[in-house]
């Protein structure tokens, strides 16, 4: 168990770095949209390629940040039954649904988009827009934010069994609603 | 067997709600049911395994959605004018504008609820940052408790239906129209409620002055020329961000995608100018936007892997059957879907009534040639007044998380300061509720409030800009019919805007 949990904080930790970067896209996707609005209505020039770029920076943000989000469960849940149950039923939800749902379908993603990327990139597939952007960076995000995500329902199913067991705090303590926004940090409030 | 392979779209639609119920997360539940009813579908020989394949491509889809992209962009413009510190000043300095009238505070409130949460359409983050600033003012005052409240939590709420609000966006994804003409539509119906609201405040002020007091003299901090200074550099820039933003998106300079990024760099400048952009700001709206935008386009995802399966059970036939017994024609439709979203919108927040029950109910409704513009309008208004409804609303939630319970000192005027009870908080809902109710009412009676400016023959030079899609990821089902059925012809097509 120790060294289960050892894997668990390897992987925490890889996905709370990821999450600390690929955020800046947005900013990232922002300027370049901005961008785009800017030359087009001043200089009206519009670039395919700055118009991808994008939605390429956004879906690497989605995609990517999944097992981050995860990680800081923020994946919304419905709690109306759930915070009337004890803490313990509520981790035997997770570990069912880490095991029977996230696992097995993240890994299903991801080994299923893996021959399409190969494909796509033996073929140095091209947007159909003139100008527009190579595919397969865009298409390799989903195998790695499924990847990423799949390791992260591991160590989530790790962090559960072992708080059933009795080894560490409750990991779902915090989050799990969409109170994003304000609440996260009111030190800024 | 046999009966398993005749209900298998009820029983696959069963099950999901007992995974939802089991508090798992949303997305998760979706994806898992969507591949579960898959393998058993093919055990029952309804369905092809090369259904699962097209998984990977239908993620690429949602990749691709253009539309969406103004999910970040909103909330990064937002959370940057709450973070920075900007929506405070804003407030404050509207009610020391308004705060010398009786009923004033209430306004400055409606009004800023209004355009401010609008720009997130975040219910929690509105209720939340205005009861933290404007609560303990009105309290100290000795506001009416309930209608201190209830400023706050109907305003939080409203906001859901004011341009630019995400609500309306992923609304409008999800029935296939375009944002432009969402906003266009939600423009009336929104300066309608928001009418009303002052209105009920002017009446109170007239009526029960007391309910509603002006800031005594000591409260005025900002007199003469240091108010109008502080209404210029405070309250009128953020103010002149947002219906620039909203202007340059109605006139057709701007996409809304486009608009939101504009304002989210407007924002930011407005912030810097003010000395109030940090790291530390950007750094947390950053996340704070990853965080949202990244759930809920994975429910995007789990819905549309649901959504796959259930389309190849014959679902969508099923619940259009179900609604065939609705009696009352297009009128009883809309009154039993406006039932169904306030109901549900006590246990399950927007998103998931956006992308699980308004995939099932839109592709009904456009075939039932109902105006889909009004139909979101109604979808939208019906969320705001459950949010706000005891003892579920989201909203009173919120409110209840920052104001006071215990009896507390004042700091600024040294007084004993009654906490608020539940039940005011509860009590001060209803008259907000009624006034959103009539508003529905009449908005449901005469769809003009919706459709007056809709009929406008679009701008559509913004066509030469459009990226042609190479998936069939359009919409969020991912279907490739569902541009065919729209009342509105090619008008709205969401990729044209």
């Amino acid at each position: 168990m120790r060294t289960l949990l050892k894997i668990s904080s390897a992987i925490d930790a890889l996905n709370s770095l990821v999450g600390q970067y690929v955020k800046w896209l947005i900013l990232a996707a922002v300027l370049v949209s901005a961008g785009n609005a800017t030359t087009r209505y001043l200089f009206n020039i519009a670039s395919n390629a700055m118009l991808e770029l994008q939605w390429y920076l956004f879906a690497a943000v989605f995609t990517i940040a999944a097992g981050y989000v995860l990680k800081v469960n923020e994946h919304v849940r419905i709690d109306v039954v759930s915070q009337r149950i004890s803490p313990r039923a509520r981790n035997w939800v997770d570990v069912i649904g880490l095991a029977l749902c996230v696992i097995p379908v993240s890994l299903y993603i991801t080994l299923q988009s893996i021959p399409n990327l190969l494909e796509t990139y033996a073929n140095q597939e091209v947007s159909a827009n003139a100008g527009g952007l190579i595919r397969w960076p865009v298409r390799a995000m989903i195998p790695i934010g499924f990847g990423l995500l799949l390791i992260q329902a591991i160590s989530e199913l790790i962090k559960r069994w072992a708080y059933l067991k009795g080894l560490v705090d409750d990991p779902l303590a915090r989050g799990g609603h969409a109170t994003v926004s304000m609440d996260d940090d009111k030190e800024t409030v | 067997m046999e009966f398993l392979t005749d209900n298998i779209a009820p029983i696959m639609f069963g099950t999901l709600i007992i995974f939802l119920l089991s508090g798992f997360p949303v997305a998760f539940s979706l994806a898992a049911n969507g591949i579960l009813f898959a393998i058993i579908g093919h055990e029952l020989g309804l369905l092809d395994w090369v259904l699962l394949q097209a998984i990977p491509e239908r993620i690429y889809g949602i990749m691709q959605n253009d539309t969406l992209l103004a999910i970040p962009f909103f909330t990064f413009m937002g959370i940057i004018l709450q973070r920075s510190g900007m929506a405070e000043d804003l407030l404050e300095s509207a009610g020391q504008l308004f705060g010398r009238v009786p009923g004033g505070l209430g306004y400055a409130v409606i009004l800023v609820g209004a355009l401010l949460a609008a720009t997130t359409g975040v219910v929690a983050a509105s209720v939340i940052s205005m009861g933290l600033i404007s609560l303990p003012v009105m309290m100290r005052y000795k506001y009416h408790y309930p209608t201190a409240a209830g400023l706050l939590t109907g305003a939080g709420s409203l906001a859901q239906i004011i341009p630019p609000s995400l609500v309306l966006i992923v609304l409008a994804d999800v029935l296939s129209v375009s944002v432009k003409d969402a906003y266009t539509g939600a423009m009336l119906p929104a300066l309608m409620v928001v009418g009303f609201l002052l209105l009920y405040m002017f009446v109170l002020s007239i009526f029960k002055p007391s309910m509603v007091p002006p800031l005594p003299e000591e409260a005025r901090t900002l007199k003469g020329s240091k108010l109008i200074v502080s209404v210029l550099t405070a309250m009128l820039p953020p103010i002149i961000l947002i219906f620039l933003v909203l202007g340059t998106i109605f006139v057709g300079w701007a996409t809304p995608t486009e608009g939101g990024a504009m304002g989210a760099v407007g924002a930011l400048l407005l912030s810097i100018a003010r000395g109030r952009l940090s790291f530390a700001v950007i750094k947390g709206a950053l996340d704070s936007t990853a965080k949202l935008s990244t759930f809920v386009m994975f429910i995007l995802v789990g819905s549309s892997i649901f959504a796959l399966s259930f389309r190849a059970v014959n679902g969508d036939l099923w619940i259009e059957h179900l609604f065939s017994f609705i009696p009352g024609g297009d009128l009883g439709f809309v009154l039993f879907v406006s039932l169904i979203v306030f109901v549900l919108g006590f246990f399950i927040d927007f998103f998931e009534i956006a992308f699980i029950l308004m995939p099932l109910i839109g592709p009904v409704a456009s075939a039932m040639d109902i105006n889909m513009i009004w139909f979101l309008v109604v979808v939208g208004l019906n969320m705001s007044m459950s949010f706000l409804t005891p003892p579920f609303g989201f909203a009173l939630f919120y409110l209840r998380s920052v104001a006071p319970r215990e009896d507390y000192k004042d700091e600024v005027t040294g007084k004993n300061v009654r906490g608020m009870k539940t039940g005011e908080i509860y009590k001060g809902a209803i008259p907000f509720i009624l006034i959103m109710l009539t508003s529905l009412i009449l908005i449901i009676s005469f769809p003009q409030i919706v459709t007056w400016n809709l009929d406008a023959p679009l701008d559509v030079d913004l066509d030469t800009i459009t990226i042609s899609l190479d998936g069939a990821g359009g919409d969020s089902w991912g279907d490739e019919e569902s541009g065919s059925d729209d009342p509105w012809g090619g008008n709205s097509d969401p990729w044209a805007n």
